[in-house]
């Protein structure tokens, strides 16, 4: 009733190719947007902004670059992480070389160098294929992991062997650095990761997009119709980890604040995004969203928010029931649909359509 | 995905209710302070101990004394499993609310380091963190007592030193450092460099990988071939019973294997079985039941019911240090009292009062601890001390005293922490200058 196309005419290409034809959709992006731009820094306190929304923006960005290779092009990477490393440690290096250069072109730019050394460990994918493949990118996890411990260049040969975050300005306002505001941070992570949607969008409808999907479904068949693999294979390397190495380097700049790089960008968090990717839908930008709200908002909310509604948890407690609920909510949500959370998003959206009179 | 709303709605309402909830919870003649624990993940082994000492301590203090001269303190832990992502989550919840941070994990620690600038919280890190934080000019709100990682390096030098027989006796011999490979780990390698040099004594160095820390099999195979004089393990967690398990399977005299503090678990030696005796590592608390205070914490906290440790835990090494720690603290709300006159003291006043403490033998025998601990006392300049630490030996059962508190090289370990400290400030760009003055005592 509320949520269908009836009466809206199509009158031009471009109007039926779009990537949200039905006006409600527009406008429920437009809310969506107004509520992150004006409700959530307005009403949220600094605990909500600081540590549920920032990490959720960050793991959302990180998720789709994980979602454009492993749920478009179908090749699976474990190690995520680690290029998001890389793009920490670069954005860290080019702010030592270029302290004038603002902040955000340099997150931007770091996420080059993740994206050059993601085509190099994404040679083995033209020869190998599934897990073979997760293998290789497991090397790729452990190699960069270890060159952030031992290549004493990458952190400013720092005694303490952390990444130390200068303060940045943009427009003489804080952005990095402990002076920074949560509100400021939010806004800028905001901003990147609305624009990288945006751009990533684009993408998965375009040619290339359509190429990756081809890559996907059969690899031989889309060899046969034209489509070259190197280009597609390496090309979604690139892009899935330009996307995480500015994920990273948004971690370590505009999240941590500094610290132990080499320590976060570990195996443990390659896996956390993979879950965030299948458990949120492959090959669905919006999934990546609802992934990494599951596994990153979720567990914030029930350990802070339980005890707060006057469930009397503290400490570890909290933890282990964080844990099983959870736990028990993957397994509930895969039962209920194996194609991720989008998947549900999409069924509830059909029985809207035809909702109150489904037949 | 309805579900998911519903809760994320509910559980953020909350989040947004929590804070009113609390506020009036510490209004009055109460102190707040949080406490990062980490009972769950890979090193809650080494975490339960510690949290169930700190509070433990806590209780007593309100069991048997009503509180710090009368003022309640409310304990709360926030449970980290030693991630930094969670202990971040953990600093930003807490820290409108506790009168210190209490980090527990070097990362947490230099994540919170220049937030707590900015916030003005101050923060105890232990014997653990950045080293560079004991010079209190550039890092008014970093404490770091007894000691530093450098300075646990320079005793284990004097430690060598005198197993041998003189400093002189130190040329030509060789030092192995087993370490975890990370910032933690490699804390030590500065100093232990230039005392080699200084001393004429080889430095070989074997680090662990934080995947490969229970799997130290090749490690093991180029410590025999070096066949090094002794072995200093800067290492944490599982890492540890494993470096005293390899140790014995190799032949290693392990009475020349010597742990950093926080390899000196009660079950990171009991890991090595009855050969493990021998065993030894650097302390700063002595460990047993034998003290006033353990007494009074048995009596009035554990026998009560009102802790989660089993009564024969209690006085194990991590327990023990976790006393100390709230040691500090508690010492550190009397002395910021005492200056401010106030009995509900602010983050601000804690600062203080930690800048001035001054826990000297006369205080230590007062609360019970003779014996515990060497004095602690903490300078305007100097927010560390450089304590004394002594080298602690397994007997098969429990920690025992090996020789005096060794003193550490502070000529040596000094200049390093403040070049660090001035590197650290100038590369952060805009660091906040000091303008807290310092007080009359110190």
């Amino acid at each position: 009733m509320l949520y269908r196309e009836a009466g809206q005419y199509k009158s031009t290409y471009a109007a039926d190719m779009a990537v949200f034809p039905l006006r409600e959709d527009r406008i429920g992006i437009a809310v969506i947007l107004g509520i992150a731009l004006v409700a959530v820094p307005f009403l949220g306190s600094d605990f909500f902004i600081a540590s549920v929304m920032i990490p959720f923006l960050i793991f959302s960005l990180a998720a789709i670059g994980l979602n454009i290779l492993t749920g478009y092009t179908g090749l699976i990477s474990l190690g995520t992480a680690a290029f998001m490393g890389v793009g920490a440690y670069a954005c860290y290096k080019l702010t030592t070389f270029f302290p004038n250069v603002n902040i955000i072109v340099l997150i931007l730019v770091s996420g080059l160098f993740s994206a050059g050394i993601g085509v190099l460990f994404g040679l083995p994918s033209l020869r190998i294929k599934g897990f073979y493949l997760a293998v290789a990118t497991l090397a790729a996890q452990f190699f960069l992991q270890w060159a952030f411990v031992r290549v004493p260049w990458l952190f400013n040969y720092n005694a303490s062997g952390a990444i130390e975050v200068p303060q940045r300005t943009l427009f003489d306002i804080p952005v990095t650095g402990a002076s920074a505001t949560p509100e400021t941070r939010y806004f800028v992570c905001l901003g990147l990761v609305v624009v990288l949607t945006w751009f990533a969008s684009n993408l998965v409808h375009g040619k290339l997009g359509r190429s990756w999907m081809a890559v996907r479904d059969m690899d031989i068949a889309a060899e046969l119709m034209g489509i070259k693999l190197l280009n597609a294979k390496l090309g979604a390397f690139a892009v899935s980890s330009y996307f995480a190495g500015v994920a990273g380097a948004m971690m370590i700049f505009l999240w941590y604040g500094g610290g132990e790089a080499a320590d976060v960008f570990s195996i443990r968090l390659s896996f956390n995004i993979l879950f965030m990717v299948i458990i949120g839908g492959l090959g669905s930008l919006i999934g990546s969203f609802f992934g990494a709200a599951f596994l990153s908002v979720l567990p914030t909310a029930l350990k802070f928010g339980l005890p707060a509604l006057g469930v009397p948890l503290t400490g570890a407690t909290a933890e282990h029931v964080t844990f099983m609920l959870v736990g028990a909510l993957i397994i509930f949500f895969l039962i209920v649909e194996p194609h991720g959370l989008a998947r549900l998003w999409q069924i509830g959206k059909q029985k809207l359509r035809t909702w109150p009179f489904p037949y | 995905m309805k579900t998911s709303i519903l809760m994320k709605g509910a559980a953020l309402g909350a989040l947004l209710a929590s804070t009113a909830a609390i506020m009036p919870a510490s209004a009055q003649d109460t102190i707040y302070f949080s406490n990062n624990a980490y009972r769950t993940g890979p090193f809650s082994g080494s975490g339960i101990p510690i949290g169930d000492g700190m509070r433990d301590y806590i209780s007593m203090i309100n069991e048997r004394d009503g509180g710090v001269n009368g003022v309640k303190i409310i304990y709360e832990e926030c449970e980290t499993g030693y991630d930094t992502k969670k202990s971040i989550e953990c600093y930003e919840q807490v820290k409108s609310k506790t009168i210190v941070y209490s980090p527990w994990s070097t990362g947490a620690t230099l994540a919170a380091i220049p937030r707590a600038h900015v916030d003005k919280l101050p923060i105890l890190s232990m014997a653990y963190g950045l080293s560079a934080s004991a010079d209190g000019t550039n890092f008014p709100w970093v404490f770091i007592p007894p000691l530093t990682y450098w300075d646990g390096a320079s005793v284990m030098v004097k430690h060598m030193a005198a197993e041998l027989g003189g400093m002189d006796k130190l040329k030509g011999k060789k030092l192995g450092l087993i370490h975890l490979d990370a910032p933690f780990g490699k804390e030590p390698i500065p100093v232990l460099e230039n005392l080699a040099k200084k001393y004429g004594f080889e430095l070989k160095l074997y680090p662990v990988a934080a995947a490969d820390m229970q799997n130290q099999g090749s490690l093991w195979l180029s410590i025999r071939r070096d066949r090094p004089d002794f072995l200093y393990n800067q290492g944490w967690g599982a890492m540890n019973p494993t470096a005293v398990k390899e140790a014995i399977k190799n032949n290693f005299p392990i009475n020349k294997l010597v742990g950093v503090w926080w390899a000196g678990g009660d079950d990171d030696a009991r890991a090595g079985g009855a050969e493990a005796k021998g065993y030894r590592s650097l302390n700063f608390n002595a460990a047993g039941q034998n003290f006033p205070v353990i007494q009074d914490i048995l009596k009035h906290v554990v026998e009560k019911g009102k802790s989660t440790t089993p009564k024969e835990k209690v006085g194990e090494n991590l327990y023990n240090r976790g006393v100390y720690n709230s040691m500090l603290v508690v010492e550190a709300i009397r002395t910021a009292q005492k200056l401010t006159g106030k009995k509900v003291i602010t983050p601000e006043d804690m600062r203080r009062g930690l800048e001035s403490l001054n826990v000297d033998e006369a205080r230590l025998k007062e609360i019970g601890m003779a014996g515990f601990a060497s004095p602690v006392k903490i300078t305007c300049a100097d927010h560390s001390g450089h304590h004394k630490a002594y080298v602690a030996e397994w007997d098969g059962t429990k920690w025992t005293q090996k020789g005096d508190w060794i003193e550490p090289m502070k000529d040596e370990v000094r200049p390093l922490i403040e070049a660090n400290a001035k590197d650290y400030v100038e590369k952060a760009g805009n660091w906040p200058k000091r303008t807290e003055p310092c007080e009359k005592s110190s």
